[in-house]
């Protein structure tokens, strides 16, 4: 799961000709057969993110969202049942969910006096239900749902896989009898940085083939690939701030992360792609693995 | 000089009573009367003579072709290289040295010194400001630019008057007189290159070149990277050069006459060395040192006298610098050989050099003598030097030749100097801990300034290691690099008005970084803030340490470097100045002030001051490692203190006119002290606690700037210091009195002080009588430091990484011509011959040294305090224990064998001290057993101690953690001063009962058992 620059780059330029599809994702499967799904799926996602980001403002032009408009009206004019908006989607290379908000946005300011809020926005669109218009609703749920990387329902899996990582590392640290505080008791105690775990004893982890072990203060845990834009942004806001805080700590990627940014451990912040086994705590030797 | 070198040569006056007459004048009353009469007529001359001393050595040695670190060549004055230079006609400004001749006018030069001076640091305009940006604020680029002129000021002022106002052309009679105390002279800055730090080759092919009569003055302080040297004209020295002459000529005179005299006694010929024609020899790079023979030495009357009254000058503290003379004895020690003397090659002034005739040295073989005869009065300082000085030192096959005995001395002191070896792991660049008691919301007045102090911090170490990761690239720049980011950061900061917030941070993260070794630069320092280093030196601090000798710069910078920022240092000086924020500054000192009046009233734990000196013994590392935590650290702080308070004033030269100076002193006079210095420093010197206080005033007054010591409070403080440095005799060792390393260390820094450019030179030599004696408690005070050994080898070199310099100086020698290696050869001596295996990899021991100081990382300070607490308490009463019980036990056993053997005995009448010897080597054995019963104690007392004294709420997996650290350190201490004494220990409690015993049985025997019991143990 750890991968080198080369491989990281070798299944990105891949992802690059391929649409954000489900069949997509399962060629992929094919051509890496030694990666896993989830690592696949993170590279993935990340990949089409990053795509969207580049081509976000294009479809953000005036005269697009018109046009775009203009083209679903057009659409479920023709037949409102038929995936009117989707397929518009795919047509112009953009993520559902984001089409659906565009779409949706204009026909509020349509009807609306006031321009709506964000935050009506995303209730919206997490629940299409509560749409005025019927046939949008529809378009919009069939984006949503289809969507296997941006709007509420990939979101909310994001954010169950996180949480479920970091149980998963809690129950770890349990069963290993290393003594933390997590997330919400450190915002209890007023810290201004809250990683998701800090050891409360630190402990040294060992790395195969190094010369040394690394002290532990505090792990995060991340629930996607470490590839390098997600990881500077993580090291600028939060990493080194944890750093800066409470010394070295871990990170753990556990859907693997690129080799080479591994280059902070002297530094203090090692990574890792799942719970290392080779620790060393205070007034033990090392843990048998 | 002369006069009274004659009338010692004459007999009429003892080298004592010579010397009681430069120290304490006309008060020595306990000299006979015809000694009192001959030095009375030389009386105005009196405090003329140290400097007048010095600069006669540094002259007469100028032929001298020495390895080691580049001396500066002496320039000025070297026709050869100034050829349509005007002879000129002698000034009214002579050299001090034709006054301490009977038939000169004394006051004539007296007017004219501080002149000379003054022309010397005139340079060109905007040297120093070359490096832009940062300005005179600058400092390592303010006093690299002023080096040169540093060199020039360093000469002590010999005439002494600070009276002599400016008297226009720049009077340099004098300079030329006076190879500068302490430095380089300027002049041919043109040519030559002043500024160099480190000159591969010793002696430079321009300076031979171009200077026939390379002088040689001995500390090459010359030795800062500063800006160009062609600043520098040379022409302000280029006048009056020759003004000397007529000084010298009857000096010449006086010499020549003394040296016949001399060829009457001792018809040595005067061997010059074979330098064949009147050039020089051009690639000195090549000389391969000329062997030295004490059968050769010319005059050794005159130098065995000249050497015992510049020994006892260097004993009695008259000089300034005792290592800075050491440095030029051993450079004589290993002169390669000396140049010849030719008339032919004498400019305008021949005598400048002295007489060819007559001079002190005449061969590599006359300063041989001299400085092994130095040397061997200084023995007692140069046993405190470090093992591989002490090496080099017994090593040197010319001080074999000319004083064996010495050479004993110094290969038994140098197997009798114990190995330092330093247990301190050096630390990565650690954050400052976030303690939510001090850093959380409820420390803000608002959200804002809480999340605003959020970002600093952030930004705060994203500064720092972007720093760390690039400041040594070239054509990096601090200010280009970082200054706008910092700055914003303040900015942000002055809004939310939470800079104290800020300075906590910044201050705590200096002392982090700045205490160890990687940080001050130095190759041998412990970080030392600790206990736990002792759990085991780690094989990733060795790895570090060898890098670090291996990457570290060859040369600390000569025997007297100027006040520098070294290793992580500089990232701090460069954040204040970048940050050029006036409400930071004014925080930073606010808080450097409080943690440096916190620190200096360390107090000594001194448990049981009645203790018998072996189980004193217990406690005794860890109070010297405390006493260099907080001594280096008040080091820092005061440095850094001195440099924000100064920086407002510190400019690259002093102000060019009186009227001026006399309108700035007005201003500034009126100025508080930033912290009351002075009244600490008086309070340390009554209070016995100098060898704490005056190494970071020091510190402090190092970093002033050039109106700091005119001015009254200041003066009164640089008198006390004079006053204290003359006191400090090495040799004096009465009770109460200072430890002999503490006033090693105290000579050493305060020399280094009067050699900084912005101390005046005169102030050495002119500041007497005055001195408001500071009157001492006489009890010994209970908090006194100054009578404990708190300083060892470690940190006498640790504060004073130059005087490193003499091994390296020594190390050159040793490595053969210098020249061909490109100059200074850095050795790799290994400090520590034991325990230096395969590295411990992964080793157990290293691994939970290294995680019981990250344990302590994230908590209260005062979990640590506790832990070390407890550990000390238990491991001192670990011995307490096991001597009541297990050598107790011993002792009656011992007690009950005695019985037995002496009711045999006096059947066989054997030999009580037989006796003595029979029962330890019976029952020392078992004091291996004081080491599990010393662990089992422990183990069981110390985790009761531990959760006794943390708070109820510590976290189950907190509090066993402090146990198990608590129990391994009082393990260590305990074990540690067991394993090394128990036998002794035993030994010496059995031996205490025999002789009770014997003299129990009757006065005769035991007597003889004791005799013996204690010749042996």
């Amino acid at each position: 799961m750890i991968l080198t620059k080369a491989q990281y780059d070798e299944i990105a330029q891949c992802l690059v000709s391929v649409p954000p599809t489900r069949q997509s994702l399962r060629k992929l499967k094919q051509r890496f057969p030694s990666q896993s799904q989830a690592t696949l799926l993170s590279i993935f996602s990340q990949e089409y993110q990053k795509h969207i980001k580049r081509t976000h403002a294009k479809h953000h032009t005036s005269e697009a969202i018109e046009s775009y408009y203009q083209r679903y009206l057009h659409g479920v004019g023709k037949n409102g049942a038929a995936p009117v908006l989707l397929e518009l989607a795919n047509e112009v290379d953009y993520a559902p969910s984001l089409m659906a908000r565009i779409i949706l946005e204009r026909f509020l300011q349509e009807h609306e006096e006031t321009p709506p809020s964000k935050s009506v926005i995303n209730s919206l669109l997490r629940d299409p239900s509560q749409i005025p218009d019927g046939v949008l609703a529809n378009q919009v749920y069939q984006c949503t749902v289809n969507d296997c990387c941006y709007g509420p329902l990939v979101d909310c899996i994001k954010h169950a896989i996180g949480h479920e990582h970091e149980i998963l590392l809690r129950d770890l640290l349990l069963e290993k009898n290393l003594s933390f505080l997590d997330e919400d008791q450190l915002r209890a105690k007023g810290y201004d940085k809250t990683p998701d775990f800090i050891l409360q004893v630190p402990v040294v982890m060992l790395c195969p083939l190094a010369v040394e072990g690394h002290i532990i203060h505090w792990i995060e845990s991340k629930a996607s690939f470490g590839d390098e834009c997600s990881h500077h942004a993580y090291l600028h806001d939060q990493f080194w701030s944890y750093w800066n805080r409470f010394g070295p700590g871990l990170v753990i990627y556990w859907y693997g992360f690129i080799q080479e940014l591994d280059c902070n451990r002297e530094r203090g912040i090692l990574l890792k792609a799942c719970f290392p086994t080779d620790i060393v705590t205070l007034g033990h030797g090392a843990a048998a693995p | 000089m002369a006069a009274v070198l004659e009338s010692l040569l004459r007999e009429e006056v003892s080298v004592a009573a010579a010397v009681r007459w430069i120290a304490r004048g006309a008060q020595s009353s306990e000299g006979d009367a015809g000694e009192a009469a001959a030095l009375s007529s030389l009386r105005p001359l009196r405090k003329e003579f140290v400097p007048f001393l010095l600069n006669f050595l540094r002259e007469q040695s100028s032929r001298v072709v020495p390895q080691g670190p580049p001396t500066p060549a002496k320039t000025p004055g070297s026709s050869a290289a100034l050829p349509g230079r005007p002879g000129g006609p002698p000034r009214g400004g002579r050299g001090a040295r034709s006054q301490l001749f009977p038939p000169t006018e004394p006051l004539s030069a007296a007017a004219e010194a501080p002149a000379a001076r003054r022309g010397g640091r005139r340079r060109g305009p905007g040297q120093a400001r070359e490096r832009g940006g940062r300005g005179p604020g600058s400092l390592e680029e303010g006093v690299g630019g002023e080096s040169p002129l540093w060199a020039g000021s360093r000469r002590p002022r010999a005439a002494g008057s600070p009276s002599r106002a400016r008297s226009d052309p720049p009077n340099l009679s004098n300079l030329e007189e006076f190879p500068p105390v302490g430095s380089v002279p300027p002049g041919s800055a043109g040519r030559t290159k002043p500024s160099r730090r480190i000159n591969p080759t010793p002696v430079s092919e321009e300076r031979s070149l171009s200077k026939p009569k390379t002088c040689f003055t001995s500390p090459p302080i010359n030795c800062v990277p500063g800006p160009q040297p062609s600043v520098l004209d040379s022409s302000p020295w280029g006048q009056g050069l020759t003004a000397g002459c007529r000084s010298l000529q009857e000096e010449r005179e006086m010499l020549r006459k003394e040296r016949s005299k001399q060829l009457q006694q001792s018809p040595a010929p005067a061997c010059p060395t074979p330098e064949s024609g009147s050039s020089l020899p051009t690639r000195t790079g090549n000389l391969t040192a000329e062997p030295a023979d004490p059968a050769k030495v010319s005059s050794r009357q005159r130098l065995e006298l000249v050497a015992l009254v510049y020994s006892s000058c260097i004993a009695e503290n008259l000089v300034p610098n005792l290592f800075l003379e050491l440095f030029f004895v051993l450079q004589l020690l290993t002169a390669r050989r000396m140049v010849a003397a030719k008339s032919s090659d004498l400019e305008p002034s021949p005598g400048v050099l002295g007489s060819p005739e007559s001079p002190l040295f005449q061969s590599v073989h006359d300063c041989v003598f001299f400085a092994v005869q130095v040397l061997e009065h200084q023995f007692q300082v140069l046993s405190c030097l470090d093992k591989g000085t002490l090496k080099l030192l017994a090593e040197n096959e010319r001080l074999l030749c000319f004083s064996p005995a010495l050479q004993g001395r110094l290969r038994a002191a140098y197997e009798g100097s114990v190995a330092k070896v330093s247990l301190a792991m050096p630390p990565a660049v650690q954050a400052v801990s976030f303690q939510p008691e001090t850093d959380n919301r409820a420390n803000f007045s608002s959200d804002r300034a809480f999340h605003t102090f959020k970002k600093q911090r952030d930004v705060f170490y994203e500064v720092l290691r972007e720093w760390e990761d690039r400041h040594e690239e070239p054509g990096w720049d601090f200010e280009k690099g970082l200054g706008s980011r910092i700055r914003a950061m303040m900015g942000q900061l002055s809004a939310a008005c939470s800079h104290s917030h800020f300075v906590r941070l910044f201050q705590k993260q200096l002392l982090q970084m700045c205490q160890s070794p990687g940080g001050a630069g130095g190759t041998i320092l412990g970080e030392a803030p600790d206990v736990l280093s002792v759990l085991g030196a780690d094989k990733l601090g060795r790895l570090r340490r060898l890098q670090e000798r291996l990457a570290a710069p060859q040369s600390s910078g000569g025997p007297c470097p100027p006040p520098s920022f070294p290793g992580c240092q500089a990232f701090f000086r460069d954040f204040i100045l970048s940050a050029g924020s006036f409400q930071f500054n004014q925080h930073l000192m606010d808080s450097l002030s409080l943690k440096i009046r916190e620190l200096n009233g360390f107090v000594l734990p001194q448990p049981e001051a009645s203790e018998e000196d072996g189980e004193a013994d217990v406690d005794w590392q860890g109070e010297r490692r405390q006493f260099a935590v907080v001594l280096l650290s008040l080091r820092l702080l005061a440095k850094f203190l001195g440099f924000v308070a100064f920086l407002p004033y510190r400019g690259p030269e002093p102000p060019p006119t009186r009227e001026l100076q006399d309108s700035i002193l007005a201003l500034r006079s009126q100025v508080p002290p930033v912290l009351d210095v002075r009244a600490l420093l008086q309070q340390g010197l009554r209070a016995h606690r100098a060898v704490l206080t005056v190494p970071w005033l020091v510190e402090f007054l190092s970093l002033a700037d050039h109106i700091v010591p005119m001015l009254d409070y200041y003066r009164s403080i640089f008198s006390l210091l004079l006053h204290l440095h003359r006191s400090l005799v090495l040799s004096k060792d009465s009770d109460g009195e200072m430890c002999f390393l503490n006033k090693l260390l105290l000579l050493a820094v305060l020399g280094w002080l009067f050699q900084i450019p912005t101390v005046p030179e005169d102030l050495f030599f002119v500041e007497e009588g005055q001195v408001d004696v500071f009157e001492m408690d006489t009890e010994t005070s209970e908090h006194g430091l100054d009578g404990v050994p708190v300083v060892d080898q470690h940190l006498l070199y640790t504060c004073c990484p130059y005087i490193g310099e003499l091994r390296k100086l020594l190390a050159v020698w040793v490595s053969g011509s210098s020249g061909r290696s490109g100059g200074f050869v850095r050795k790799i001596t290994p400090t520590t011959t034991t325990s230096l295996g395969a590295p411990p990899l992964r080793t157990t021991q290293g691994l939970q040294a290294q995680l019981a100081q990250a344990f302590f990382h994230n908590q209260p300070p005062s979990l640590r305090r506790t832990v070390e607490f407890v550990a000390e308490r238990i491991g001192s009463n670990c011995v307490k224990h096991i001597k009541a019980t297990l050598v107790a036990d011993l002792v009656h056993q011992a007690e009950s064998l005695l019985q037995e053997q002496l009711v045999t005995q006096r059947q066989e009448g054997g030999d009580p001290g037989q006796l003595l010897e029979i029962l330890c080597s019976q029952l020392c054995p078992h004091g291996a057993q004081a080491l599990t019963q010393g662990r089992e104690f422990c183990q069981k007392k110390s985790p009761g101690a531990v959760r006794a004294l943390l708070p109820e709420e510590t976290p189950a997996a907190v509090l066993s953690s402090a146990e198990n650290i608590a129990v391994g350190l009082a393990i260590e201490k305990a074990c540690t001063w067991l394993s090394a004494n128990i036998t002794a220990l035993i030994r010496r409690e059995v031996k205490a009962a025999v002789s009770r015993v014997l003299r129990a049985q009757g006065p005769e025997p035991a007597a003889r058992g004791c005799r013996r019991g204690c010749s042996r143990a």
